[in-house]
């Protein structure tokens, strides 16, 4: 089935707010499944009613990831550790990142579950889920990436209302506008 | 970079009109593919691409072509598309979100396209845009040669329609096939690529060393290769400075099909 033929997908899979049309903006729109660390798989659209933070990795780059990773914790803990915001990794490496690849990862840096996803898409959606959130990414041929390190914020609606490239330490702005949307 | 369309769970919960009933009339030829010394090494330094046999679309899609896809498909009518998918231009002159008008030709490629509604497009031939790899190595041929990018008259002809004013009206689609049978790669439209955002280039290349290191991941940022060619890397260029909603008044775009 078409993914990008598909984005009215996106309006079913919003459950309970299935009733009211997603804004034109929103990411959202694009049906595009994600399966998380404990094996589950559900639409990017089933994150919609609370705010997200959002960002891509892979578990094997051993270098800025851990810091994308640890840059997210750090803005929810300045952000207040604000209980409905969501945390959602997606990797760029689905032929290596498996649920069990994900799992692991998840334990070893200690990632709360209530908060945390970490996520695969299938090999053909992770490009276009990159294009969405504006994440540039490049298959190296010993099987590393390049990538863009970017934190984007989401709003409940699944509309991009901040984006930071600060990666490493918290960028005050950023965290500003995450504890602005938690406390709305 | 093998693409399958996989069938998706939620579409199965859906009735999708049409999707079915597309056409794929559209001639593809094969390219036999192999190894292609890209302006873009694939390693960041010299490591030439390696290319898989595919078929590519002989022809940029038509503005004919791409009103039918909006018929067929009208969540991608202009006034219905989300912002998320494609800007306010998005084929802004059409006029009107369901028929062509003086501004847009049958036979002109269709331009003002998103990358979004362009890879709808290619999924509904059951295809997809070609990778930046196969896009160059198809670019490279000329009538006789399958890579005729040494030749200076080859990176000459590439410039002097880079030199051609954008306001002029498109020519039709339909220039002479090259050794391939494909047409129109150089001199008519830029063409959107599958993977425009892995280009890396975008940001200043300085942005690699100092204040901005973190910018990009893993092995530094890529560098570009063959300098003297840089008919190719203005594409490159501006490839990677796009978004994926954005359209343009000369960007275009063709797709590709596995072998």
């Amino acid at each position: 089935m078409k993914r990008l033929l598909l984005t009215l997908a996106a309006l079913l899979a919003g459950g309970v707010h299935a009733a009211s049309p997603l804004p034109t903006d929103s990411v959202y729109q694009m049906a595009v499944p994600l399966t998380g660390q404990d094996g589950h798989t559900a639409p990017l659209a089933a994150r919609r009613g609370e705010p997200q933070l959002v960002s891509m990795f892979y578990t094997s780059c051993t270098m800025v990831c851990p810091m994308i990773i640890d840059t997210m914790k750090a803005t929810r803990r300045a952000a207040g550790e604000p209980g409905r915001v969501g945390l959602l990794a997606v990797s760029f490496d689905p032929a290596r990142d498996n649920v069990d690849a994900l799992r692991r990862y998840a334990a070893a840096h200690r990632l709360d579950a209530r908060w945390w996803t970490l996520a695969r898409t299938e090999p053909q959606d992770t490009r276009a889920l990159a294009a969405l959130l504006g994440v540039q990414y490049r298959k190296l041929p010993d099987g590393e990436y390049n990538h863009s390190s970017a934190l984007l914020l989401l709003d409940g609606e699944g509309r991009i209302v901040a984006r930071t490239s600060i990666i490493g330490r918290i960028d005050p702005e950023f965290v500003a506008a995450v504890r602005k949307l938690a406390g709305d | 970079m093998r693409r399958r369309l996989a069938f998706l769970l939620l579409g199965l919960l859906l009735a999708v009109p049409a999707a079915a009933a597309d056409d794929t009339s559209s001639a593809y030829r094969p390219l036999p593919g192999g190894r292609f010394a890209s302006v873009l090494p694939a390693d960041g330094k010299a490591a030439p691409a390696i290319l898989e046999p595919f078929r590519l679309r002989t022809e940029p899609v038509t503005n004919a072509e791409f009103l039918a896809f909006v018929k067929r498909h009208p969540e991608w009518r202009r006034d219905r598309v989300p912002n998320v998918f494609a800007e306010k231009r998005y084929l802004s002159h059409w006029a009107a979100p369901d028929a062509l008008g003086p501004g847009a030709l049958p036979r002109q490629p269709v331009t003002q396209v998103s990358w979004f509604a362009a890879q709808a497009y290619c999924e509904s031939e059951h295809a997809r845009l070609p990778t930046w790899y196969e896009w160059e190595y198809a670019a490279a041929a000329d009538a006789t040669r399958t890579d005729a990018r040494s030749d200076p008259a080859w990176r000459d002809r590439v410039l002097a329609w880079y030199g051609r004013p954008s306001n002029q009206a498109l020519p039709p689609v339909g220039g002479q096939p090259d050794i391939h049978g494909v047409r129109d790669l150089n001199g008519l439209v830029w063409e959107w690529v599958e993977d425009f955002n892995a280009m890396m280039t975008s940001a200043d290349s300085r942005e690699q060393d100092g204040a901005d290191k973190f910018k990009f991941c893993g092995a530094g940022a890529i560098t570009m290769e063959q300098k003297e060619n840089y008919a190719t890397l203005m594409r490159v260029a501006m490839l990677s400075s796009l978004k994926a909603t954005d359209t343009t008044v000369n960007l275009g775009f063709r797709c590709a099909k596995p072998d």
